[in-house]
């Protein structure tokens, strides 16, 4: 799309960030504190960047939204509901836990599950399939099934 | 066989499953090869936050010269569906769309324009170069109302019914095929 | 006409893999002394046949020739040499033959060092590496031949995205390359394994190599490229969860899974089944990558030009190699029996809970990439899944792995006991404590830093502690010396590895102690930052090859010494019609000075400074990592000698 090409040409790419330095807020603090709510939205321009890596106009624009509500005294869920609001889902970069997402959230949880239900089959079918030798290195239990299995297994 | 081993029908679906993964990984790519092809799946259009939901408040300034009046969150709610239109005269996607929103204007399509970011002699250039097709008209220098409406570059068009509820949006030029395919049959849906 | 040479050649390099093909499939079926013979030659000469095409298309880069349209598209006469060179690659059609170069040489590579391996084995690696190469090929010739000609030329090129013209990311897709394709002959073992039924110690040690040069590429291809992002990008980001850049990650996730487990086939044989799958799986990886980056189907700033037709034909590829791939281990992977039996508190335990928590990781930024894409086919939803998802989801399963870095090489095979490697551990484990305390104490309340250091001191003192123990240090100091030079390879490389990653956690840890500011300062003015006085001198007028440049001067000051004077740029390229920033960095190796010029306004310049500290450690680290793998690899012992529990295999395999 002609508009994307343009946007993305002269609006953004990889960011040259060097902002406006009146925009800071005067206060560490609270400059922290929009940075740190930046960081969570997405630059909708750009590609995976957040407005506080974005040199593009609506990075700007934003940026400069989250410092006056964070100055005029906004909780950051507030700030970040406003955005939301607006922008829906895809401004988020933190996706959030919702139905739609989750599957996402479960990942890490489901691979570390799956991957241990794995491990204790795998560890079954060799304590089943294992070569006699090693039984010394077996534990009672392991060696009792084996010697149970001893007879006939062969898969 | 004892309990403890798992059964040879439960290992070999285990060894299927990275086969059935890939297929269904690989069904859904192809889905998305077809529709990037066809226009129904386009990875970088983002929806409105807006759809469904009533249209921010606004009230904007005049273009000066353009002789129409200006544009507030009152003038989108009437006796029929109105299109709301943001563009600039920097932008160039906004040229390409224009014969377009001069087309519905002559069609009797009310065309409401926001100039987004624009020195207003620059738009007025811009109007008077390639023709007004506004009915009404706001100047919004700083974007705030842009962000209230989600916007994330020019053109952008919403679609307001009468009861000033965004039913569509449409991000980027709009070509004849999106009037005639899209914007033409919901102007008469919502009327 | 040499632009046609090189087509060529091309059909060639396609005609020849297609006779490896057949030659080793059916001499490995049948036996046949004579047909598995002619395909190492057939390699050779695929080899020699893709290099040439190489040649040709750098040959019209060189001398500019606006007849190519691939030049035309790409380059521009003015550009340097070094970036015509580069330029070859740094396009979509370039880059695919630069992939089956390295492919081909891979190829080369095991017909020409494999003479050890089994005959069979080594005909049925080179047909699968070559049927590999057919795909690509084909994919090349057909849908993005870089030699089509354009009639009548343009005076001129259309010059290369001014951002790419960097000596750093010149070389970042050649090492790239070498890791993807490095995994493509993992790949074509554990293919050739499926199809002989047969996994045992030989094959483990003919896999780890491959494996860890691959990943070692890798590692150095994923360090340049995040290391150019942080000095041209220039906001000191290193890493940004991008798409392109998780598609690289992932085979290197795969592929570091992959050569832990080649270790535990190699020592014990066991996880046969599951290494042959890791195998399969790294080289998959590198193929979605290649999927992604090029189909159009993800929304990045890398990405090539996107075209669904190109997209077709790779998931085509994508689905013959990787389907194919899996589908022979769902039927053969039956076949293979496993014979080391370990208890769970071993090292092949601690290997395999490395396995599962990298995997893990691995399956985190896989869904995490494609999640907003089939949310969005699937469910009609657009999410963006970006740097606070990963960050949070992953450091719970990089905690636990960053604990069995230390725990695991301290543990004896078959079955160990905890609580001696506690005992050897002790003083690593209080160093963390320690570090962790000290920068809570200097920095205040900054936990994540603060696990970051105590993370980077367990890790590289258990390295430490695992060498000392090797070696016997502290019982037998005086031997320790021979000891250590008669210490093998692999041992040296898996401790400097693993206090790579210590050194790169660090970097990342001071990192997140960094400080920045943005600032307007006149010509004679200054402005402090992490107590260093920076003065603006002046804001000149500058040239270079392709751009024209305003230059700042500004003195760092601590106190009145002079630290050092950087001069960061801004560079406009007529031809692309782009701007860029060109950062001015200083470093010490404690921390780097960044310094970023923006506009001029009101007489004065914005200044955007950057204190770093650690940073170079980030890329150092991975230096580190790779290093490890080099010296690993140059164990002879992988290559030559047979693994010490079944030294009946080894004698065997002559």
């Amino acid at each position: 799309m002609i508009r994307w090409l343009f946007l993305l040409l002269l609006a953004c790419g990889p960011a040259w960030a060097v902002n406006d330095p009146a925009d800071q807020l005067p206060d560490a603090r609270l400059e922290e504190r929009a940075r740190v709510i930046g960081r969570e939205l997405r630059c909708m321009v750009c590609q995976n960047q957040s407005i506080e890596d974005s040199d593009a106009d609506l990075a700007r624009d934003l940026r400069r939204i989250v410092r006056e509500q964070v100055a005029a005294g906004k909780s950051d869920t507030a700030v970040t509901d406003f955005v939301h609001q607006r922008y829906g889902d895809f401004v988020l970069l933190r996706p959030p836990l919702k139905l739609a997402t989750a599957l996402l959230w479960a990942t890490p949880a489901v691979a570390l599950l799956g991957g241990l239900l794995l491990i204790r089959g795998m560890r079954r079918r060799r304590a089943a399939d294992a070569a006699p030798e090693s039984a010394e290195e077996l534990s009672a239990t392991e060696r009792a099934r084996l010697a149970k299995l001893a007879g006939g297994h062969n898969e | 066989m004892s309990e403890a081993v798992p059964s040879p029908w439960r290992r070999r679906s285990l060894l299927l499953a990275p086969v059935a993964v890939a297929a269904v990984a690989g069904t859904g790519f192809y889905a998305m090869l077809r529709g990037m092809g066809t226009g129904t799946y386009d990875p970088r259009g983002v929806p409105s936050a807006l759809l469904g939901k009533p249209a921010p408040d606004f009230s904007l300034p005049a273009l000066e010269g353009a002789e129409r009046p200006a544009l507030g969150g009152t003038d989108l709610r009437g006796d029929r569906p109105v299109l709301l239109n943001f563009f600039a005269s920097w932008c160039v996607p906004c040229v390409i769309e224009h014969p377009q929103l001069m087309t519905m204007m002559r069609d009797g399509v009310a065309v409401l324009g926001i100039a987004y970011k624009d020195k207003p002699e620059d738009s007025l250039g811009f109007l008077r170069r390639h023709g007004n097709p506004f009915a009404k008209l706001g100047v919004d220098q700083p974007g705030r109302v842009a962000i209230d409406y989600g916007l994330y570059g020019v053109p952008e068009t919403y679609l307001v019914d009468k009861g000033g509820v965004v039913r569509w949006r449409w991000a980027g030029p709009i070509t004849p095929e999106i009037l005639a395919q899209q914007i033409t049959p919901l102007l008469k849906r919502f009327a | 006409m040499i632009p046609e040479l090189g087509h060529f050649a091309l059909a060639l390099a396609l005609a020849l893999a297609m006779a490896q093909v057949v030659t080793g499939l059916v001499g490995a079926h049948r036996a046949d002394a004579r047909l598995m013979g002619a395909t190492g030659p057939l390699a050779a000469g695929v080899l020699v046949a893709v290099a040439s095409a190489f040649a040709c298309l750098m040959w019209a880069y060189v001398v500019n020739d606006t007849t190519v349209m691939n030049v035309v598209q790409n380059s521009h006469s003015a550009k340097p040499l070094l970036y015509k060179l580069s330029g070859t690659w740094g396009n979509h059609e370039g880059s695919m033959v630069l992939w089956v170069l390295i492919l081909a040489l891979c190829g080369g590579a095991v017909a020409g060092f494999g003479g050890n391996l089994p005959s069979a084995l080594q005909a049925r690696v080179l047909a699968i590496l070559a049927l590999v190469a057919v795909g690509f090929l084909g994919f090349i010739l057909g849908t993005s031949n870089p030699f089509d000609r354009i009639w009548p030329p343009p005076l001129e090129g259309q010059g290369l995205n001014p951002i790419l013209q960097d000596p750093g990311l010149a070389f970042h897709p050649p090492l790239l390359y070498l890791g993807y394709v490095g995994f493509a002959v993992t790949y074509a073992f554990a293919v050739a394994a499926l199809i002989e039924g047969r996994v045992d110690a030989a094959w483990g040690r003919w896999v780890r190599p491959w494996a860890l040069a691959a990943w070692s590429f890798l590692t150095l291809g994923i360090a340049l490229g995040s290391w150019w992002a942080y000095y041209e990008l220039g906001w000191g980001g290193y890493w940004f969860w991008d798409p392109v850049e998780n598609a690289s990650l992932m085979p290197w996730l795969a592929g570091c899974a992959l050569l832990h487990s080649a270790i535990v086939v190699e020592k014990r044989e066991a996880l046969k089944t599951w290494t042959v799958f890791l195998s399969l799986l790294a080289f998959g990886m590198s193929l979605l990558g290649t999927f992604l980056v090029r189909s159009g189907v993800l929304n990045s700033v890398h990405a090539f030009a996107n075209d669904p037709e190109r997209g077709t034909v790779i998931l085509i590829l994508l689905a013959l190699y990787i389907g194919g791939g899996f589908l022979l281990f769902a039927w053969r992977a039956q076949a293979m029996l496993p014979t080391g039996v370990f208890a769970p508190v071993s090292r092949e335990g601690a290997l395999v809970l490395n396995n599962l928590l990298l995997c893990s990781i691995a399956a985190v930024v896989l869904v995490g990439t494609l999640y907003p894409m089939f949310a969005d086919l699937v469910l009609g939803e657009k999410f963006s899944v970006g740097p606070p998802f990963f960050n949070t989801a992953i450091l719970p399963l990089a905690a636990p792995l960053i604990g069995a870095m230390g725990f695991g090489p301290m543990l004896a095979w078959k079955r160990a006991k905890l609580f001696p490697a506690l005992q050897r551990l002790w003083w690593a484990a209080l160093l963390g404590l320690g570090a962790f305390a000290l920068c809570l104490m200097l920095e205040g309340q900054r936990v994540g830093p603060a696990l970051g250091f105590a993370a980077a001191a367990w890790i590289i003192a258990a390295a430490a502690a695992d060498i000392a123990d090797r070696i016997a240090l502290f019982s037998r100091p005086r031997a320790a010396w021979s000891r250590a030079l008669g210490l093998p390879r692999a041992a040296w490389g898996g401790a400097v590895a693993h206090a790579g990653m210590g050194v790169m956690i660090l970097g990342l840890a001071g990192m997140g102690l960094a400080v920045d500011k943005l600032q307007l300062v006149k010509p004679g003015e200054s402005t402090r930052l992490a107590g260093l006085d920076y003065r603006l001198v002046r804001v000149v007028d500058a040239t270079g090859p392709n751009f024209t440049a305003r230059r700042a001067t500004v003195e760092v000051r601590d106190g009145t010494r002079l630290v050092t004077v950087l001069e960061p740029e801004r560079r406009s390229f007529p031809v692309a019609r782009m701007t860029t920033t060109e950062a001015a960095i200083h470093t010490n190796w404690l921390k780097d000075l960044y310094l970023v010029l923006g506009d001029e306004r009101d007489g004065g310049a914005v200044l955007r400074i950057h204190n770093n500290p650690l940073a170079p450690w980030i890329w150092l680290g991975a230096a580190i990592m790779a290093l490890g793998g080099g010296i690993s690899l140059s164990d002879r012992r992988m290559r030559v000698s047979a693994p010490a529990a079944k030294p009946a295999l080894g004698s065997a395999r002559a």
